[in-house]
């Protein structure tokens, strides 16, 4: 299918926010920018002086918007070559190509209906809250389930606007799991996704649940092979995986 | 290239190794020293005895394998440098398994066809040019570094076009269709390159 070239497009740098201590959002406002779908995620590539250059793929956080402003959130690896270039480098009003939006399957629209399971390892978060964030714009939401697995209170993503959003009472659930440490009197789950957890999620909004996933592997694969043995259509399951985006 | 915007303060982290291995690394991607998994669902689980192959589609006749007749055609060990468009790039992956050639001769090929759908347990589908996957540039891959290939790499056997980006490798493989027009697959149909070639970057739609 030919279709428009999906040009790099220089963004600037419009806010810089810490999510956890080696996480954070960068609101980038990108010109002409085509509107995206809620689990899409864009292209970024940097260039060095000499010509040299590094690209990778970062899931967009924020709904759709009219302003052409696209957030990413982005974990830093140590060991990588761009998360530590946009935690330690990038400051507002810097300028970075991006190119996007990009993926048509693992996105969320308010005409899809619901009810949604989103299933969530670490940053996997991303995608997830960008459907969270679309979903909860709209007048009759559908009732919609998240389970998180991080691995202590201070790792948890966005922990702060999760608990608005499901203090709104507009059917939004949100479950916890605190696989590595987790706060005295903690009343969540602490371990990884296992079957007794889904179906806990499951009991909550049916057993056909469209679904969304997204972590690392292991997370993935446990979650969707665990929701198929329990029943839900595999066409109703859909996954992102990622090792670190270095 | 009208590449004339640098990126304040960023250098890069390049490995001492890439030096070597330039030439080997296609634009835009990154060297990895693991294997990341990426599908859009869930694993499908398929027990061997009820897993085949088939091709079919512009034939003279339909050609269909058990996997003990699959394991008993010839095969051989592929090392090849993969491709991912979500940027890495693992070089030297060691595979085993059966050519698309040797698999082809086992039917009569009408001249119509010029096309390929690979089609995968799970639905996934992907298109090829035949010519992407004659003269030895393609397999059915059923080992990966020397141990049967795990479920989540694409088990019980993956197609392999080692030239092509990697969603082209069909895992879960079930079959191939030979046809005379091309037919978008699953990714082709959502954005993606109908090629797909690394070294051209011919990574979305209009690339």
């Amino acid at each position: 299918m030919p279709s428009q070239p999906l040009g790099w497009k220089i963004a600037t740098v419009a806010e810089i926010r810490d999510e956890t201590s080696d996480v954070k959002s960068f609101s980038l406002l990108v010109p002409q920018w085509r509107t995206h779908r809620p689990g899409q995620h864009v292209d970024v590539r940097l260039t060095a002086a000499d010509g040299y250059q590094a690209q990778r793929s970062y899931s967009i956080a924020s709904a759709p918007g009219p302003d052409g402003r696209v957030d990413l959130t982005v974990e830093r690896i140590a060991e990588g070559e761009v998360s530590p270039y946009f935690h330690d480098v990038l400051v507002t009003g810097d300028e970075v190509e991006v190119r996007g939006p990009i993926g048509g399957y693992f996105v969320w629209e308010p005409s899809f209906g619901g009810p949604l399971l989103l299933i969530a390892g670490g940053s996997g978060v991303v995608p997830l809250m960008a459907i969270l964030r679309e979903r909860a714009g709209v007048d009759a939401p559908v009732s919609a389930t998240l389970m998180y697995s991080s691995r202590t209170w201070d790792d948890v993503i966005y922990r702060d606007e999760l608990e608005q959003l499901a203090a709104n009472e507009d059917g939004l659930r949100v479950l916890h799991t605190l696989t590595r440490a987790q706060p005295p009197g903690w009343t969540g789950f602490a371990r990884r996704i296992d079957r007794p957890m889904l179906e806990e999620a499951l009991g909550g909004i049916g057993p056909q649940p469209l679904t969304y996933i997204c972590g690392p592997t292991l997370l993935v694969e446990a979650a969707a092979n665990g929701l198929v043995e329990l029943g839900v259509d595999a066409g109703r399951i859909r996954t992102e995986r990622f090792g670190p985006t270095s | 290239m009208t590449d004339r915007f640098v990126s304040r303060g960023f250098v890069g982290r390049r490995r001492d190794a890439d030096a070597d291995r330039a030439g080997r690394i296609p634009p835009g991607q990154y060297l990895s020293d693991g294997f990341p998994v990426l599908s859009a669902g869930p694993t499908p689980q398929i027990p061997l005895d009820q897993w085949e192959f088939t091709i079919e589609g512009l034939v003279r006749a339909p050609v269909r394998w058990s996997w003990e007749q699959l394991l008993a055609l010839p095969a051989r060990d592929w090392t090849v440098d993969i491709s991912c468009v979500t940027k890495w790039t693992k070089l030297d992956t060691r595979w085993h398994g059966v050519s698309i050639d040797d698999l082809l001769a086992a039917v009569e090929l009408d001249p119509r066809a010029q096309f390929v759908t690979a089609h995968s347990y799970g639905g996934y589908s992907t298109n090829l040019p035949l010519s992407d996957v004659l003269n030895n540039q393609a397999f059915v891959a059923y080992q990966y570094d020397g141990a049967p290939l795990e479920p989540a790499h694409g088990g019980p056997a993956r197609l392999v076009v080692p030239h092509l980006y990697f969603w082209k490798s069909a895992k879960w493989v079930r079959g191939l269709r030979l046809i005379e027009h091309d037919v978008p697959g699953f990714w082709e149909s959502l954005g993606y390159h109908n090629r797909g070639d690394p070294w051209r970057e011919e990574r979305y739609s209009g690339d």
